[in-house]
């Protein structure tokens, strides 16, 4: 009985166990014309999960579920996880609507794909869940490689392989610097149990659990694209296709930054005092680096890596915070955020010239004239990411430095808000290119439905969401609340 | 009739004439039914919103100092964010402005913007939303949502449909009322916490400890400054005016830089009123400052917009002088220039415009001699000057007569720098109307000018009537805000302990 309330619990994993492997050996057999069938059913596998996810008997809603552990306190279900794998499945599944038109029109359209983004959800999926550094490192390498994968994705294009072979070596480095800090803090505990840990970890650390948390907090840096691990970022961005970029801007960082924060809120909840100082170091140069960095790029996806850059750190902020306020505006930030970025590659991927997709900045010129819907959508979501009301992005932005002037973190406020202005200038070269400069030559837009729905669907969300954004206030409290007490 | 919530109506009526122009009117430059049709939304709606501004004033209550017309709804309950909206009278002025001025600016664009009109019309009717939503909320999200989304067209306005540097003038604009608005942002953030709500009226009346108060004051000095703009702050204005097109001008004189003067008092002034006594004789020298400055600037102006728009800094100088002057007679005759100035600058950017829409040039030296072959357009654009340099009987001499009087009492050496800045004021524009008007017509293109048509006389024809209105009879206007500016007043004395009756 024991045993299948923890399976039931589970049920959305291997739900996407399943699927994948099934959809992997589909794949191989039908070869590259079975593409779609394997994206759609791919789409169905998060359905399936997602909705697992939220129904009884385990489900039930996001955040009124118990607390379940599973595989001998291997992985947790509380409403943290539930709440952050909604968001993942929902960034997933938009993703791959997103990407068919695209992939089919770049001869990319294979079945190893979707294949692969199961894969790497199920990867975040057991990330979020993690309870122990062992099932962490797991979830953790087996989202990594499918990103690999898929970073080069594009194998004949040299900058693809560049940008996977450049993701592959700095990844493996960051694996192994996590690997290093596991070992030194279970040198010192005895234990790699997340609960177990807590109550070991306090006070005047010894030096060597302080190396194991610097190792662990410069792999977790790597993974959201932090400062001062920034730096593969705009060339993986850059190099791989333009959806799966989409997909890395999306649910990989909603992963990584989520399992930093149960990272540190719940076995190293006792060296808060010690992290908290990498964090908010981390968080500042983050934002003062992406908001500079954008500045000068002439590819749209380079500005958007620079955009992901500076929003991992207002997003830290939250973390550095720590309290019960930061975690529910750190999470209340990444669901909106998630949106805005998918929205904004959308409106990307739909716009191409003489059947080559656009990516340089200045191809956008002029598509008011001839695309206005596509660009009023890519304006709604560039004032959304610089934070101007009455946009979704404000709220963000508003919680997280509310939290911050509340924990008596007024001048990260202040370098926050203004980072924000300096990224404004970046965004608004979107809005001037698109507005303001004459059109050059036609655009001849993907007639795909799927796409223009996950558009216009993230920019309504981005205009009405200020009018009742009680529903996600309240789950990110719930949410928060769950990781903190639990 | 009071039951109705008219504010939220007024306030968002224009934007349901938007949503309305996106969905009915499909079809670009080209499609002439299209482009009618989304006229036709646009000035309906404005002149709903007009005849409901109209209906607000008649129904508010003069006598009654408090806030008037309340609303209030749930909006963020586990932030205690509530969606409050009401009116007193300082802020019942600016609805009115707000909506007057629109569909004036409609009736411009009618015939000044060529292209992409449907988008101009969407764009001038969500402004008029985020001006009319900023001016009623008494809520600080709120107000921040809407003193914010006020970029948004504007910078649109600016960048699609302006001048030749407009990119230039659209970044300026943006960045600086940004970064203005985004220290005010944390300055909330830190009376949100010290307080525990977010409405505007519980907070008021020294509810900070003074340290705190003077941080806070100047944060939002930072955002009402370059709004308004004073001096140092300016430096976007001419910019911006200079390249807009003529109805994003009218609205920027009109309504736009009222926002600070209307920031200065509600927040300044009510919210913060012992760092604003700590902090008036900096705001005071400033504003001194920013009248002798920019009227000399203005004297050497070539282009007749940039003329305008410095005239418009000066005013501005003198509306934060009567404000922090403390007394009676500055406030109100701050109120009145504010009012005043959004007749009349509205109206010289309007007539600038005229002339542009001919001969596509601000330049002065381009035109001369219009006197005698456009008579009409000559007299409108003379009482308009006259008015700007507050001759009596116009409704500049009022606002500047009090504010220079609340100068006096605050400390002769203002009103006497101030008093200088009048005869400036009276130099550049008198100058201005020589250079265009008079002299000898001796260009073949201004000759061939044709005088102002039916369209432009009923654009101008409301203004003239309000500035010899509240030239003639200020009381009309002075009695709606009198009570509510005594009551803003009396507090400031009670908490501050000092201040002139």
């Amino acid at each position: 009985m024991m045993m299948d309330s923890a399976l039931m619990a589970v049920k959305p994993e291997i739900a996407l166990v399943i699927f994948g492997m099934v959809l992997l050996i589909y794949g191989a057999f039908r070869g590259d014309g079975s593409a779609r069938v394997t994206l759609g059913l791919a789409f169905v596998a998060l359905a399936v999960a997602a909705i697992f996810l939220l129904c009884p008997p385990y489900g039930g809603g996001l955040g009124s579920a118990p607390v379940v552990h599973v595989f001998d306190r291997m992985l947790v279900q509380d409403g943290f996880a539930r709440f952050v794998k909604l968001i993942l499945l929902i960034a997933s599944g938009l993703s791959l609507v997103m990407s068919w038109s695209y992939l089919r029109e770049e001869k990319l359209a294979r079945p190893e794909y979707p294949v692969l983004v199961l894969f790497a959800t199920l990867g975040m999926m057991l990330m979020v869940s993690a309870n122990d550094f062992l099932a962490l490192y797991v979830g953790l390498e087996l989202q990594s490689l499918a990103l690999y994968v898929l970073a080069a994705f594009r194998r004949d294009d040299t900058k693809s392989s560049e940008a996977g072979l450049k993701y592959f070596v700095l990844g493996a480095l960051s694996s192994g610097l996590i690997l290093y800090g596991i070992s030194l803090i279970y040198g010192y505990a005895g234990t790699t149990q997340f609960a177990a840990l807590a109550p070991l970890l306090g006070g005047t650390p010894p030096l060597g659990v302080l190396f194991g948390l610097v190792f662990i907090c410069a792999a977790m840096a790597f993974k959201v694209a932090a400062v001062p691990f920034h730096m593969w970022a705009p060339d993986v961005y850059e190099g791989a296709p333009t959806p799966i970029t989409a997909f890395f801007a999306a649910a990989p960082k909603v992963a990584a930054l989520a399992l930093f924060t149960r990272i540190l809120m719940q076995p190293m909840a006792g060296l808060t005092p010690q992290w908290q100082q990498i964090i908010v170091f981390t968080a500042v140069a983050s934002m003062l680096v992406g908001s500079f960095g954008g500045l000068m790029q002439g590819n749209f996806k380079r500005l958007m890596a620079y955009s992901s850059i500076a929003n991992a750190g207002y997003a830290l902020i939250g973390l550095a915070i720590g309290k019960e306020a930061g975690i529910q505006a750190l999470l209340i930030y990444l669901s909106i955020y998630y949106l805005n970025t998918l929205g904004a590659f959308g409106v990307l991927l739909c716009l191409r010239r003489n059947g080559k997709a656009v990516e340089q900045i200045s191809d956008l010129s002029g598509i008011a004239k001839s695309n206005p819907l596509f660009a009023v959508a890519m304006v709604i979501f560039m004032f959304s990411l610089a934070g101007v009301p009455p946009l979704a992005g404000f709220l963000g932005k508003y919680f997280i430095f509310l939290a911050a002037v509340q924990a008596q973190m007024v001048w990260i406020a202040i370098i926050g808000v203004l980072s924000s202005v300096i990224a404004a200038f970046y965004y608004l070269r979107i809005i001037k290119v698109m507005y303001f400069d004459k059109p050059i030559g036609s655009l001849d837009p993907l007639a795909d439905r799927g796409l223009h729905a996950v558009v216009g669907l993230a920019a309504i969300l981005m205009l009405v969401m200020i009018v009742w954004p009680t529903p996600i206030i309240d789950s990110a409290l719930i949410a928060a609340r769950s990781l903190i007490g639990g | 009739m009071t039951n109705l919530p008219l504010l939220s109506l007024v306030t968002f009526l224009p934007l349901l004439g938007a949503l309305g122009i996106l969905l009915f009117a499909r079809g670009g430059d080209e499609d002439k039914a299209a482009v009618k049709l989304a006229q036709r939304v646009a000035m309906g709606t404005s002149l709903l919103a007009l005849a409901l501004s109209i209906a607000i004033l008649c129904v508010f209550d003069a006598s009654n100092a408090g806030f008037q017309l309340m609303e209030r709804h749930v909006w963020i309950p586990s932030f205690n964010v509530t969606y409050i909206k009401g009116v007193d009278g300082i802020s019942v002025w600016f609805v009115f402005i707000s909506a007057l001025l629109t569909p004036i600016c409609i009736l411009s664009a009618i015939g000044g913007v060529k292209t992409r009109i449907k988008e101009f019309m969407i764009a001038l009717l969500i402004l008029e939303t985020m001006m009319i939503g900023m001016f009623t909320s008494l809520d600080f999200v709120l107000f921040y949502v809407f003193f914010e989304g006020v970029l948004i067209p504007m910078f649109l306005i600016i960048g699609i449909w302006g001048g030749e540097k407009r990119t230039y003038a659209a970044y300026k604009f943006f960045l600086y009322t940004f970064l203005g608005s985004v220290l005010m942002l944390v300055a909330i953030f830190a009376m949100i916490i010290h307080t525990g709500t977010t409405d505007m009226t519980a907070m008021m009346g020294g509810k900070f400890p003074r340290e705190m108060a003077l941080l806070l004051w100047l944060a939002f000095f930072a955002s009402f400054a370059v709004k308004t703009p004073m001096w140092p702050f300016h430096t976007w204005l001419p910019y911006a005016h200079v390249e807009a097109p003529t109805a994003g001008s009218v609205i920027l004189a009109g309504v736009l830089l009222k926002m600070g003067g209307y920031g200065f008092i509600r927040v300044s002034l009510q919210v913060l009123p012992e760092a604003s006594a700590y902090f008036a004789p900096l705001v005071m020298i400033l504003s001194l400052v920013a009248i002798i400055y920019a009227s000399l600037v203005a004297l050497a102006q070539t282009d007749m917009k940039k003329l305008i728009a410095y005239s418009s800094v000066a005013h501005m100088g003198f509306v934060t002088l009567g404000i922090f002057s403390m007394t009676k007679q500055g406030l109100d005759g701050a109120m009145l220039i504010m009012l005043s100035h959004g007749f009349v600058s509205s109206a010289l950017f309007l007539g600038v415009g005229v002339v542009y829409d001919r001969l596509h040039s601000r330049d002065i030296a381009r035109y001369g001699g219009m006197a005698t072959n456009m008579p009409h357009y000559a007299f409108l654009f003379m009482i308009f000057t006259l008015g700007s340099i507050g001759l009596p009987g116009t409704s500049g001499f009022v606002g500047e007569f009090l504010s220079l009087q609340g100068a006096y009492l605050a400390g002769s050496g203002y009103a006497f720098v101030a008093g200088i800045g009048v005869i400036l004021g009276a130099a550049y524009m008198l100058w201005l109307y020589r250079r265009l008007f008079y002299g000898p017509l001796d260009k073949v293109d201004v000759r061939a000018m044709p005088d102002v048509n039916r369209r432009e006389i009923v654009m101008f024809a409301p203004l003239v009537l309000l500035v010899f209105w509240m030239g003639i009879y200020p009381a009309h206007f002075s009695n709606v805000f009198s009570a509510s500016v005594d009551k803003v007043l009396a507090d400031y004395q009670v908490q501050t302990g000092k201040g002139t009756p």
